[in-house]
């Protein structure tokens, strides 16, 4: 343990570094969003916008090459493509009652053909599955950055609106009547989502980070009755998956973004097991 | 108290699908001075009524008008408590944050003030559930829900209450509490309520509203049996209490029975 410590210094092993602290700084809009993805029962959204991310990366990495874009950076194409599909779904959900489930799978689906494509156009060689399952040997400073940004754009408006996103959340007709914009609200907390997958895609990919979205949440539903405190618990969660994860996987020499998963999955079923057996309470 | 028109409608049509009306030509106006109970049968049209009123929809035709403005204009008015069964009752709430909600303005952000903290405590006590204030909005009775419900209705500082359907799903004994708020809260308050149960036409009750895809209002004490046969469009068994409750009207019960041959669709 100290002798991992002491590597986590050292300048070879820096991207090491980079993704501890984005594991850390990342959790907290981890927990505050997945609660909300939970609580407001939109996983398949979040799932969604994560797949779409592809698009931009593939658009992003297409572009630069063909065009000599070479400010463009994949990390760029990602968050718009991510915040397009936030504000698409959000209008498909707010406007066509019916079906929504339908196109967001749609979404889901054509949003990472579109990336698969732009790919295959490229000429040399892109490994997707570093976009897809993540890889720690890419994260960077810069990485670092950027996650510190989006968790600023992410918190601020979560503090700010807190009581506005738990209105709508709870009783979106209620909150509309006292004169909240649950619409604008609502898309306020897709767009959220969006840039909180963007934030840890370096670490845990587009396909993984849908279990950093729901596990944690949904574990912590389990031990907390409050927003503020499902967050907080939701927040833990996430910062010990991620590092613990990281750490195993450093020691064991398996890929760092599976690892933390199933931590997070095994972690759940221990607690839906420990209430089957302990807590069960009578079915109302 | 000086009797004025705060819900007007006139001529109003709606549907959900073309030329199948859920409500034709309703004209109807409501006063500060009435409490009222909208009744009908499942499908009749009561919560498009509502959602009129309150302006989550809007009428195919006619106007509706709350308050001599639009039903969007006058919402902030108003106090509406909804079934709780439509409520997620698994979101972390507690009964504290329900009520609060209950506080919400326009532009609002940030936290609550001392202010609306206060406010909250005030109707929660008036509520007679200022003690469950930290527990889970999940863990409480369904009457105890409701309680809450009105509770952050009245937060708003309402001008007219518009409950919908308050002693659905919940233990019998709290229907006669519900009478006992009713009678607390009629006073200052013009209060408008919606239900499927015929029974709760009260002696708390003036006006009651009867909708089947057309509206007939009557004075509760010259409400017959027939009267409510007649907008259910099947027999209804009447039971008439003669006892009093409050000692003011006479107290009507009414059991709808479904005797086959229902038109109500």
């Amino acid at each position: 343990m100290i002798d991992f410590l002491s590597r986590l210094n050292s300048p070879e092993l820096s991207f090491l570094k980079y993704a501890f602290l984005i594991g850390i700084f990342g959790g907290v809009a981890f927990g505050v969003v997945g609660t909300y993805i939970v609580t407001r029962r939109i996983s398949a959204i979040a799932g969604a916008i994560a797949h779409c991310i592809l698009a931009g990366i593939g658009a992003a990495i297409f572009c630069s090459q063909r065009f000599g874009w070479h400010w463009l950076h994949p990390m760029h194409g990602a968050i718009i493509s991510a915040l397009l599909a936030a504000v698409i779904i959000g209008l498909v959900s707010m406007y066509a009652k019916q079906r929504e489930d339908t196109v967001i799978g749609a979404i889901w689906a054509v949003g990472m053909a579109t990336g698969l494509l732009f790919l295959a156009g490229t000429s040399g060689y892109v490994d997707v599955d570093a976009y897809l399952f993540g890889d720690i040997l890419l994260v960077s400073r810069n990485n670092f950055i950027m996650t510190l940004v989006l968790d600023a754009i992410i918190l601020i408006p979560s503090v700010l609106l807190f009581n506005n996103f738990m209105a709508a959340c709870f009783d979106d007709q209620f909150a509309e009547l006292r004169g909240i914009r649950v619409k604008a609200t609502y898309m306020v907390l897709l767009c959220m989502v969006a840039l909180t997958v963007v934030l840890m895609v370096s670490v845990i990919g587009i396909i993984l980070v849908l279990a950093m979205l729901t596990i944690p949440a949904a574990i912590a539903g389990h031990f907390t009755k409050r927003l503020w405190s499902m967050m907080t618990l939701t927040s833990i969660l996430c910062i010990t998956f991620t590092t613990s994860g990281l750490f195993l996987s450093y020691q064991a020499d398996l890929p760092s973004a599976p690892l933390i998963a199933v931590l997070a999955g095994v972690t759940y079923l221990l607690v839906l097991v420990f209430f089957w057996l302990f807590k069960r309470k009578p079915k109302k | 108290m000086n009797c004025q028109e705060i819900i007007k409608l006139t001529d109003v049509s709606f549907s959900w699908t073309r030329g199948y009306p859920i409500l034709e030509g309703v004209n109807l106006t409501i006063c500060n001075c009435e409490t009222v109970c909208i009744v009908g049968p499942n499908g009749g049209g009561k919560t498009t009524l509502l959602n009129l009123i309150l302006g989550i929809i809007r009428p195919d035709s006619g106007t509706v008008r709350v308050f001599g403005t639009s039903p969007e204009q006058a919402k902030r008015r108003i106090g509406y408590m909804p079934q709780y069964s439509k409520l997620d009752l698994q979101f972390p709430v507690n009964v504290m944050d329900v009520v609060l909600m209950g506080r919400l303005r326009r532009g609002f952000w940030g936290f609550y003030s001392q202010a609306d903290r206060e406010i909250a405590w005030r109707v929660l006590e008036e509520m007679s559930v200022a003690d469950l204030a930290r527990r889970p909005f999940s863990q409480l009775s369904g009457g105890q829900r409701q309680r809450v419900l009105i509770a952050r209705a009245l937060a708003c500082n309402p001008e007219v209450l518009l409950l919908d359907e308050p002693t659905a799903n919940v233990d019998p004994g709290f229907q006669e509490q519900f009478y006992e708020i009713l009678r607390q809260l009629r006073s200052r308050m013009s209060i408008v309520i919606v239900s499927h149960d015929v029974g709760f036409v009260s002696s708390n009750i003036n006006t009651v509203v009867c909708v089947n895809h057309q509206v007939q209002v009557h004075k509760a004490e010259n409400i017959t049996p027939e009267a409510i046969s007649n907008i259910y469009g099947y027999q209804v068994k009447m039971i008439d209490h003669s006892h009093d409750l409050s000692g003011c009207h006479t107290h009507i019960h009414g059991v709808a029975h479904h005797h086959g041959g229902c038109n109500h669709d």
